[in-house]
């Protein structure tokens, strides 16, 4: 390749999605899970999809490698990989793509794994079939990638069960699969949730490492912006089914414009509060996806809701800086959030450690 | 065995819960090897106060909940209880001694009976204790789902599956408190919940233990929630005390290397703070066959010939802070203690 086309190649979006919904047939009417979602994710980048639980990122994700059921889900919009359309692919057609092109590891490695195959079997499967490779070479594979995730004692480890090996290690072995095959994009589905802090920081440098080495995409699916934070170049936050802020991550922590992002900022208990500090919450709950409410769908929740927001829904806008999107008629910094923001100071509403922000 | 020590027991009037020497043991089968879950640890919590309990997955933390409440009854030590010791108590004054010390658990769907509406959950224990009459003991069930937020009318209508993960806590503390308790043990009560229902659940527990005068042992895996509610902390590792402190202190000082890797573990949330390069590799050992001396020296930045060999016992560093450690971060070298045997 050369020089030119390396640096297109790495501007040109890997995946694509335009207007993307996701809806499920249920008995009490259709789910919106999501619900008109477009982005970007280029070559090399990593992008943080963050929610509350039924935000949708998680069916975003599989949304977009094609991981859905085929009964009882209704879907509409595109997904382009490297400029070829895949949503309206067949799964015999996605067999291509999955694993070689894409992987997903989940949240739960305990129940990733299949309980009765050997972990060697389990890393070389994919390398088999999609690689065609024998089984020692698949073996010399395995057992480079279980050092490349840095199991101790790989040889001996491609010979044990998942249950022999602590949840962490189970982690690594998902990430090992995963990477079996080379893909060039990485969904990681709340990869840490089920693991200690210290084996969760292990594992977050573990997979942006692997990003850099192995100029991988990652989408990083999860509910705390604080795992985010320091792994992502991007952060989408999702509500409802819909993307309401899109922004690099040092702008969206930095220039904050949905009040949803800047409660769900607030909200995770930082360590130089001190004890006992009245944790600031987001009241209520996510929406209905079912029926959903008027208006924007945050804004039942919204400490600086006003009449427009309950009737009518707001369009993603651009904000000041490039890349920057977000769904608000009242975004953190206008007039009428300062006013309310005045407002409920002086009622006592906000807690103190909200001011000092 | 130098056991993990008691200089940070205190000798106040205002003990409530009184733990010492406690060693938790399961046989591993018929193999004659044994899980060492809990070693000989030694604390104390005061009549209002919070302790929070933190340490990764095996260090213990939840079977010291669980070895109060004598679920199962521990190897050996002892658990004195509002001046009770519980471990030889006979079965149906255990029960008793329950109705005093409640817990709440990690998963609260799976705490809750499926198959029952959600205000008969509620209303077992005082059932159970025929507590009052039929009449009173709706009252107080609907007064104490109102306390914790939840609509009476709907729980009255409601199976736990029609409720959310942070509602289903609340009626899991709901179910907790009926019964009038002193002492509540929360076992990872917040670590299934989305942030934001986190902060709710943390906010709840710290409202209604000033209501209703709770004694709480907190227990979690992480540190930034437990900090925030807990009066004092001790973290475990597999199996032992290694530093007890108040909460402020043992966040703005750690002295033990664990602590220090548990809290720079943390993520920050604010990308213009670098990610700190984990400082600690791998995870706990087995706590079948746990390392000999300091139980973290295989882990630890510090670890010396000492280290490896003879266990550190807890000593006061600075007033009212506690460390298991020959090297800790300051506070000086452990003296040297010439043992008799």
């Amino acid at each position: 390749m050369s020089q030119t086309e390396l640096v297109r190649s790495e501007l040109e979006p890997l995946i694509e999605t335009i207007d993307v919904k996701t809806h499920f047939k249920t008995p009490r009417g259709i789910a919106r899970a999501v619900d008109g979602v477009s982005i970007t994710i280029r070559r090399g980048q990593s992008l943080g999809v963050v929610g509350e639980s039924g935000s949708g990122k998680t069916v975003l994700s599989r949304s977009i490698m094609g991981l859905l059921p085929r009964n009882g889900v209704i879907r509409e919009g595109s997904v382009r990989y490297q400029g070829q359309e895949i949503s309206n692919r067949s799964d015999k057609e996605m067999q291509s793509i999955w694993g070689r092109e894409m992987a997903m590891i989940f949240q739960d490695p305990m129940t990733s794994l299949n309980p009765v195959m050997k972990i060697g079997k389990q890393i070389t499967e994919s390398l088999r079939k999609n690689l065609s490779m024998s089984s020692s070479e698949a073996m010399a594979v395995a057992e480079r990638l279980m050092h490349d995730v840095r199991i101790p004692e790989p040889a001996r480890r491609l010979n044990q069960y998942p249950h022999e090996l602590s949840g962490g290690m189970r982690q690594r072995v998902m990430i090992a699969i995963a990477m079996a095959c080379g893909p060039n994009m990485l969904f990681a589905d709340e990869p840490t949730t089920a693991l200690d802090v210290t084996v969760q920081a292990q594992i977050l440098e573990l997979l942006s490492e692997q990003k850099r080495e192995r100029n991988m995409s990652l989408l990083l699916v999860t509910h705390n912006l604080g795992v985010v934070a320091g792994y992502t170049d991007e952060i989408a936050v999702m509500y409802g089914g819909k993307v309401v802020e899109k922004a690099p991550t040092k702008t969206l922590f930095a220039d904050t414009k949905m009040p949803y992002t800047e409660a769900l900022l607030r909200s995770i208990p930082r360590l130089d509060q001190p004890s006992h500090s009245r944790l600031s919450t987001i009241p209520g709950r996510p929406p209905d996806i079912v029926h959903p409410p008027r208006g924007c769908h945050f804004a039942p929740r919204c400490a600086y809701v006003r009449d427009l927001c309950l009737n009518e829904e707001p369009e993603l806008q651009q904000a000041a800086s490039p890349d920057h999107t977000f769904a608000c008629f009242y975004p953190v910094g206008s007039p009428e959030y300062l006013e309310r923001r005045v407002e409920l100071t002086r009622k006592g509403e906000l807690v103190a450690s909200e001011g000092s922000n | 065995m130098a056991g993990t020590g008691k200089a940070h027991l205190r000798d106040d009037t205002n003990v409530l819960l009184r733990v010492e020497d406690l060693v938790v043991e399961f046989p591993i089968g018929r193999t004659g090897l044994k899980v060492n879950a809990v070693s000989g640890i030694s604390f104390d919590v005061l009549k209002g106060e919070t302790l929070g309990i933190v340490g990764e997955s095996g260090c213990g933390k939840s079977t010291t909940g669980r070895a109060i409440m004598q679920l199962p009854s521990p190897t050996s030590g002892s658990i004195v209880f509002d001046g009770t010791e519980l471990t030889t108590l006979s079965g149906e004054a255990m029960r008793e001694a329950r109705t005093k010390i409640q817990m709440i658990f990690q998963d609260p769907i799976s705490s809750l009976n499926p198959r029952r509406n959600v205000r008969d959950i509620v209303l077992e224990p005082l059932s159970i204790w025929k507590r009052g009459t039929a009449a009173e003991q709706l009252a107080a069930v609907d007064k104490i789902l109102e306390h914790v937020g939840i609509d009476p009318q709907r729980a009255a209508e409601s199976k736990p599956h029609q409720f959310s993960g942070g509602q289903c806590q609340r009626i899991s503390i709901a179910r907790s408190l009926v019964l009038n308790p002193q002492m509540i043990i929360c076992d990872e009560p917040v670590s299934a919940l989305d942030v934001s229902v986190q902060a709710q659940v943390v906010n709840l527990l710290e409202d209604l233990k000033k209501q209703f005068e709770l004694t709480l042992i907190f227990i979690a895996h992480d540190l930034a929630v437990v900090k925030n509610i807990s009066d004092r902390i001790a973290v475990m590792y597999l199996g032992k005390i290694c530093e007890v402190s108040s909460s402020d202190d043992l966040y703005r000082n750690p002295a033990h290397p664990y602590t220090d890797v548990l809290l720079s573990s943390i993520p920050v949330p604010d990308p213009t703070v670098a990610v700190k390069k984990v400082v600690v590799d791998g995870e706990p050992p087995s706590p079948v066959s746990p390392p000999a001396g300091c139980r973290f020296n295989p882990r630890c930045p510090n670890a010396s010939d000492r280290c490896r060999s003879e266990e550190p016992t807890l000593r006061e560093i600075e007033p009212a802070h506690f460390v298991a450690c020959h090297h800790p971060l300051f506070g000086g070298e452990a003296p040297v203690v010439v043992r008799s045997n």
